[in-house]
């Protein structure tokens, strides 16, 4: 396995004996400008890794709180070139944080998969999630995406098996993406013991880095997975930050605030 | 009756694909689920029991099988072609939607599942569910968007008055599809103890075969009434295409028989070149929604576009991956019907033959109107009547002003 951006990063967190910070916003939200400026904000407050989201008209793994964003998003007009500026400004900003794009297949599949990874890796992109694209369906995306030197990365579910892990894991790269839930993205008050079967029957299955989301929005919640997963991913509760913001200023230092709460978190022993 | 086990049936293939569509894009959750149904499916086919349970309920409690009507009065208006109704509107719940149900309704029963989940547009497939569900003693939740809850308040209130529990869904479009979500959404979260009872020919494999096995019952029966009533085949066989669930099912015994043609009717709203339509075999192109590769109105963006039809059951972007391979090879057509041709074809049966369908139904319905005055006296077309118009009262009310003191708006 080559190293990548994304391995790098990962391996650069497990050396200091920490989880790493894994955040996610979707592109264009509040607009396109203020979307680029609030990753760029989770980056400053600690987080080693960003997804940026490529807003769905249907988003179906996603709860009320990323729903709503996307629709702000949508009717704001973005494109998938908007998403694309968003990943080439975040990682010229930052060139040292992987910028990972997690998107429904879609959108993809129509813009032309080869075309997608291409433009995706010109733009400083380091791969992409993509949650409803199960690895039976995946091998054009995988083929273009290793020409282009992007992760892709999977998610496992707890209703996977461990045949299935094996399987899933098998065809990934990067880290792999463990749902802490049987459930869309939200916060929740508890993560739950299904992640922590989860991460070990998956590390069983590969020597992949393990990350663990769906539900994460606070630092203890982010010290409690970090005690035994290798990554902590945390998305609607940095949504929530900006849909209760004030105002844009105010909606940057809180999502600031709370990538710092969080690796603070993912740094407690 | 029920004939799940088709020889020489070539589609679709292990993976869920005919041709190009189908497959099944969902999320790894969902995987073990999905493969649970297509396993158990399977294990039902091979299991006579299980059609001989399907088919005393088709008998004694749907009432199969649904008798064809010869509507003299109606052809007169379609070029003087025969025209013959399948009347899957005389099903018990008033349209074909039971015919799935029962035989999904049963697989929940053999997966141990407690609960079951639906997506509804018009609320026929609700209703259904709801009424199985009160059969077998199951939990149901049916989604419906909050805009169809609306127009067809009458079908909201028979799910509940069944047991059932119904979710106005207020995201996106607050249609069909948007239900369709929040069905997917609860089953992610609810799996262990919940089955997602699709209502169309659309969705992951198993779902697009299965469904349409399930409804096969009605081409079935059809061509042989058709034979023994005529002598033989019909020049065309039509229906009305939402997701495709009746169409497929009245289509898919014919598909051997060459000189059958096949035309599905789409909703095209205000017209299929304006941008409020439902239309997407006609003006959609190939994507994934809902878990299947299939024809889909989208933007250049992926982003799919909002449909549009008077017909909360047709109102829909997109459409079951079979029609969209049928379409391809051509061995079936589509065609766009406006709500103003199916709400004047609703009143034509009506004052012609004292049959009321529903407004779905009328798009097949204006779509053989149409047929009929291209083929001529000659021919004879066979019409798939889905469902009866008692839910659409209050929107035909408005459409021609049939309340007192109210003008229509058409």
């Amino acid at each position: 396995m080559a190293d990548t951006q994304l391995t790098t990063a990962l391996a650069a967190a497990k050396a200091e004996g920490r989880a790493a910070l894994i955040g996610y916003l979707p592109a264009g939200f509040p607009t396109v400008d203020g979307g680029i400026a609030a990753i760029n904000a989770l980056i400053e407050g600690g987080c080693d890794v960003v997804e940026v989201g490529l807003p769905h008209s249907d988003p179906v793994l996603d709860g009320a709180v990323i729903q709503t964003a996307d629709d702000i998003a949508l009717r704001g007009g973005v494109k998938i070139k908007d998403v694309l500026r968003t990943v080439a400004e975040v990682a010229a900003a930052h060139p040292a944080t992987p910028v990972l794009v997690m998107t429904y297949w879609n959108p993809v599949d129509r813009y032309g998969v080869a075309r997608f990874a291409a433009d995706l890796a010109a733009a400083g992109g380091a791969g992409c999630i993509l949650p409803d694209l199960p690895v039976e369906e995946s091998a054009e995306w995988r083929k273009a995406a290793e020409e282009h030197g992007l992760d892709t990365v999977f998610v496992v579910a707890p209703s996977s098996k461990d045949a299935r892990l094996a399987e899933v894991t098998a065809a990934g790269s990067g880290f792999v993406y463990a749902a802490a839930v049987m459930g869309v993205t939200g916060t929740r008050s508890a993560v739950g013991n299904l992640a922590e079967d989860l991460v070990a029957r998956t590390r069983a299955a590969t020597p992949l880095p393990v990350c663990v989301g769906l539900g994460v929005s606070n630092a203890e919640q982010a010290a409690e997975v970090a005690a035994f997963a290798d990554g902590v991913i945390v998305g609607s509760a940095f949504v929530k930050r900006l849909l209760e913001a004030a105002d844009p200023e105010a909606g940057l230092t809180a999502v600031r605030e709370l990538a710092a709460d969080l690796a603070a978190g993912v740094r407690r022993r | 009756m029920s004939e799940l086990n088709v020889p020489g049936t070539q589609v679709p293939d292990a993976r869920g694909y005919f041709g190009a569509y189908g497959g099944r894009f969902i999320p790894e959750a969902l995987v073990a689920a999905v493969e649970q149904v297509a396993e158990e499916y399977e294990k039902a086919k091979a299991d006579p029991s299980f059609a001989a349970e399907l088919d005393t309920l088709l008998k004694d409690y749907t009432g199969r099988p649904s008798p064809l009507t010869d509507v003299h009065r109606f052809s007169a208006e379609a070029g003087g072609a025969r025209v013959l109704l399948k009347r899957e509107d005389l099903n018990h719940t008033g349209s074909h939607k039971i015919n799935n149900v029962l035989g999904q309704a049963l697989l929940t029963r053999r997966m141990g599942k407690t609960r079951i989940i639906a997506e509804t547009g018009a609320g026929q497939h609700g209703v259904a569910t709801a009424t199985a569900c009160a059969l077998f003693g199951l939990d149901c939740t049916v989604y419906m968007g909050e805009v169809d809850t609306k127009r067809q308040a009458l079908n909201v209130a028979r799910m509940r008055m069944l047991g059932a529990e119904v979710i106005p869904v207020t995201s996106g479009s607050r249609t069909l599809k948007d239900a369709i979500n929040e069905a997917f959404r609860d089953w992610v979260a609810n799996v262990d103890s919940t089955h997602y009872l699709f209502g169309t020919v659309a969705g992951p494999h198993p779902f697009p075969m299965m469904v349409r096995d399930f409804h096969r019952v009605i081409g079935v029966e059809a061509r042989r009434q058709v034979l023994e009533r005529t002598g033989r085949l019909p020049d065309a066989v039509v229906a009305c295409v939402g997701g495709g669930s009746n169409a497929m099912g009245i289509f898919h015994e014919f598909i051997p028989d060459a000189g059958v043609r096949l035309v599905g009717f789409e909703a095209a709203g205000d017209g299929a070149d304006t941008p409020r339509h439902a239309a997407t075999l006609t003006k959609g192109d190939p994507g994934v929604l809902h878990g299947s590769r299939t024809y889909v109105l989208q933007d250049e963006d992926g982003q799919t576009i909002e449909s549009h039809s008077i017909s909360a059951g047709l109102d829909y972007p997109g459409v079951g991956p079979e029609h969209a391979w049928l379409k391809d090879t051509g061995r079936a057509e589509y065609r766009p019907v406006t709500d103003r041709a199916a709400m004047e074809a609703l009143r034509l049966l009506s004052r012609t033959e004292g049959i009321i369908p529903a407004i779905e139904s009328a798009h097949a319905l204006a779509g053989a109107l149409e047929l009929g005055r291209e083929l001529g006296p000659e021919a004879t077309i066979l019409v798939s009547l889905s469902g009866r118009g008692d839910k659409d009262m209050h929107t035909a009310a408005e459409y021609f002003g049939l309340y007192d003191d109210a003008e229509g708006t058409n």
